[in-house]
């Protein structure tokens, strides 16, 4: 039964790497612009485009 | 014949006198006649272009400016591209980023606070249209669906992580797991749970505390009862090594309902976005002349006695008088008049209406608040605010379910603790009677339909703005019709008829370059190449230009047609094509029907609908149209007052109403309606007031509308049926102890899911008519 002290910190430990990189795409506002992004996608990369 | 021409007068470009570019008075060899002319001429056109953003912009921690500005027509990549382009070739600019969603850009420079305007411009001249963002479109509602959003995200990770545990706890008993690796399990369950239902439970722990301070109770009330008390027994089962420890079963309870929370919130926010967008339109900016200097100036600060400049294409911002220039004006936002009118110097014009051949200056009689516009206005939310408030259908259900519920919940617990269990017992029974009892079907799956209603509507074209429109649209009985831009086009179109090729094109290449409803017209109904001409537009007569040594005009009869035609009723809805002076071709229009007006109205016929027709035009119109499309009920010469009577008499005579209309007549009965539709084509106010607007030249999303109504309200019903079916069975087995909180929740899940797929089943039929 030991090895459940250190797999279920683990398991706990993944999910909160995945809940903390969820909340932080979302306070990064990638999810603001849905729409947006999906078109986007089409646009060639130019140096120095909207990112300046 | 050319001296006659010329005859015409001083508004003839030709060699002696010159017109005024502005007033169309002659000049003395300038363009202008005199200065102030030449000022408000430019002044004009320049307010096109002009923005005044600049005092909205903030200053950042790091001294630059920031503006978020509203941005009308991004369609595609394409326009994301062009308008950040135009914005970051500015030198100063630190940042650009269009949002397509919202529809806002938002840019931020250093320097200068006034740069922000010059800026703005840039985008103006790519040919979107900025404004300032509404109040309310600021900040606000976008936060609580993100606050819902971390706190699907927080409990979904503790359900997952919770149900690693149970199913541990689930599959092995103490024996051959011992104590001490269940109590194990049961604390890390625990250091997982409360913090989840603390962070995640908020939403409904709020609403719950809130209504109980006003001593009424709503759904959010069972729903915290059930995940605290749930929590409590299982934190002192835990305490005692017991074995009725259930966090995933709050924990779940959350997930799932915060699910159909979000879902509600989108839906309710999306339809509040699009209302306040339209919202905003109508605080625009007036220029107004002072001293011979423009300045753009809100319109509701104008005053009596200013002098506004009007420029071509632009609404006229305040009733007043014409005090320089002549101009055709669109009355059809007021009167529901297909032509526009000649209006000259001293003639009295409307706010609302819209300037279409020639700038103007105009002297404000009233100011904004005292418009005729804002009159309407008003009446529109006097009808509003006398609309009885339409209680959802949820909601209903609701105020039946909660006492119910807690009826259950406290009978059990005393029933048991009266038989003589243990207090932990009977708890552990009456949390089950809640968990299961859950108002998932109330909770998750109404939002569900309607999310994926309004999402099937808004492929077709069609826009919902209030959350509960489709409720309403389900029980309606009656509709009634608004004539011009309703059931017809609303502008006027070519009649069919042959046309020799040559005048087509000329006529065509004249009328190109006019915004006259019938140069759009005609226009619009040639396909082929353009002659280009210098064109001139003279207002009240036509247009005139110059081809091989000819002079060319389309116009009106008297100006171009033959002098000797007697006046007719038609006069107005035709244009002569002449050359040299020598009426050529005669084109004639008229205010077509929408192509499948009729259809439409036959098939709510045979759906059982009444259909009326209601119209501000003279009687012999709206009963030919009526005729045509075999409506019975016929009102025509109605003032909006009187529309709006009509609405309310049908009301009163017990009628569910759904109005159609478009004109800002319309809008005080588009108000007074049970349920209202307007085509995308109506004003920026009628759009605003109705439930419903619809895009495309055809009226069919009347009816498809009405019929997705209909089904959905039918899936609600049957969804309704389900949880109660599913309730009947499972609270007597609640109660009497058969069912353990883990099921409960696994049930409750369960029944959800049913409910949510028979949701979706509105997808997947089609719409039979």
């Amino acid at each position: 039964m030991s090895a459940l002290l250190f797999l279920v910190p683990i398991a706990l430990t993944l999910g909160l790497i995945g809940l903390g990189a969820f909340l932080w795409t979302m306070k990064n506002g990638q999810y603001d612009d849905l729409d947006g992004a999906a078109h986007r996608i089409l646009l060639d990369d130019e140096e120095g485009d909207e990112e300046k | 014949m050319e001296a006659e021409a010329v005859s015409n007068g001083g508004a003839d470009c030709c060699s002696a006198a010159i017109a005024c570019k502005h007033c169309g008075e002659p000049t003395s060899g300038g363009d202008f006649c005199c200065v102030g002319c030449e000022a408000a001429h430019s002044a004009a056109h320049a307010a096109e272009t002009l923005t005044a953003f600049s005092s909205l912009a903030h200053q950042q921690d790091n001294g630059d400016y920031r503006l978020e500005l509203s941005v009308e027509g991004i369609h595609c990549a394409a326009c994301i591209r062009l308008i950040e382009n135009a914005v970051s070739a500015d030198g100063d600019v630190t940042h650009v980023r269009v949002n397509m969603t919202t529809e806002r850009l938002s840019y931020s420079w250093h320097g200068e606070a006034s740069h922000g305007d010059v800026i703005a411009a840039q985008v103006v001249k790519l040919g979107y249209k900025l404004r300032a963002p509404g109040e309310e479109e600021v900040g606000g509602e976008g936060s609580q669906e993100k606050a819902l959003l971390k706190a699907i995200a927080v409990a979904g990770f503790a359900a997952g992580n919770l149900m690693l545990i149970s199913v541990g706890l689930w599959t092995t008993t103490a024996e051959t797991m011992g104590i001490a690796t269940r109590d194990f399990f049961h604390w890390v369950a625990a250091l997982i749970a409360l913090p989840t239902v603390i962070y995640s439970g908020r939403p409904f722990f709020r609403s719950a505390l809130s209504v109980l301070r006003e001593g009424h109770t709503n759904m959010d009330v069972p729903i915290s009862l059930a995940v605290i008390l749930a929590s409590v027994m299982s934190v002192s089962e835990a305490l005692r090594s017991g074995e009725h420890v259930y966090f995933d079963s709050a924990v779940m309870l959350l997930f799932f309902l915060l699910i159909g929370r979000y879902l509600d919130a989108r839906a309710k926010g999306k339809a509040r976005e699009s209302a306040s967008k339209l919202l905003s339109k109508l605080a625009g900016t007036a220029a107004v002349l002072e001293g011979g200097q423009l300045q753009r100036v809100p319109i509701k600060e104008l005053k009596g006695g200013m002098t506004v400049v009007v420029a071509t294409g632009e609404s006229i911002p305040a009733d007043g008088v014409v005090c320089k220039g002549e101009s055709d004006v669109d009355l059809s936002l007021i009167s529901g008049e297909t032509l526009p009118q000649h209006m000259k110097k001293g003639a009295e014009v409307f706010a609302g209406t819209l300037n279409l051949t020639a700038p103007m200056e105009i002297t404000v009689t009233k100011a904004s608040e005292n418009s005729l516009l804002s009159e309407i206005v008003r009446m529109m939310e006097v009808a509003e605010q006398g609309a009885a408030k339409y209680v959802r259908l949820a909601d209903r259900a609701a105020s039946l379910y909660t006492p119910v519920v807690h009826l259950f919940g406290a009978l059990t617990f005393a029933g048991w603790w009266l038989v003589g269990a243990e207090w932990q017992i009977a708890l552990l029974h009456a949390v089950t009677v809640l968990i299961i009892t859950c108002p998932c079907a109330l909770g998750l799956a109404v939002p569900v339909v309607q999310v994926l209603a309004s999402g099937k509507l808004l492929k077709d074209g069609v826009l919902l703005k209030s959350g509960d429109a489709l409720e309403r649209l389900s029980s309606i009985d009656t509709v009634v019709f608004d004539k011009t831009g309703t059931l017809t086009i609303g502008h006027p179109t070519l009649l069919e008829a042959t046309y020799d090729p040559d005048d087509m094109q000329l006529a065509a290449s004249l009328a190109v370059q006019s915004r006259h409803p019938l140069s759009k017209a005609l226009s619009a109904a040639y396909v082929g190449e353009t002659i280009p001409l210098d064109i001139k537009e003279i207002p009240g007569k036509g247009l005139e230009a110059e081809l091989d040594g000819q002079v060319v005009r389309i116009g009106s009869r008297r100006w171009c047609g033959p002098v000797e035609a007697p006046a007719q009723e038609t006069e107005a809805l035709e244009l002569w094509l002449s050359v040299d002076g020598v009426p050529k071709t005669l084109f004639t229009f008229a205010d077509q029907l929408r192509e499948d007006a009729a259809v439409v109205v036959s098939q709510l016929q045979s759906l059982g609908i009444s259909t009326h027709l209601l119209s501000g035009d003279r009687v012999v119109v709206a009963k030919a149209i009526a005729a045509e499309l075999n409506i019975e009920a016929v009102t025509a010469e109605v003032t909006p007052t009187e529309k709006c009577h009509y609405l309310n008499d049908l009301k009163k005579a017990g009628c569910k109403v759904l109005m159609v209309g478009d004109g800002l007549n319309d809008a005080p009965a588009l108000a007074a309606a049970d349920a209202s539709m307007s085509p995308s084509t109506a004003i920026d106010i009628t759009q605003n007031t109705a439930d419903i607007v619809f895009q495309g030249s055809k009226l069919a999303p009347v009816v498809e509308t009405l019929m997705t109504a209909r089904q959905s309200t039918v899936l609600v019903k049957q969804n309704f049926a389900l949880a109660i079916v599913y309730n009947i069975v499972a609270i007597p087995l609640a109660v009497l102890g058969y069912v353990t909180p883990m099921i409960a929740a696994a049930a409750m899940s369960g029944s959800s899911l049913v409910v949510i797929l028979n949701a979706f089943r509105l997808r997947r039929t089609k719409i039979k008519v």
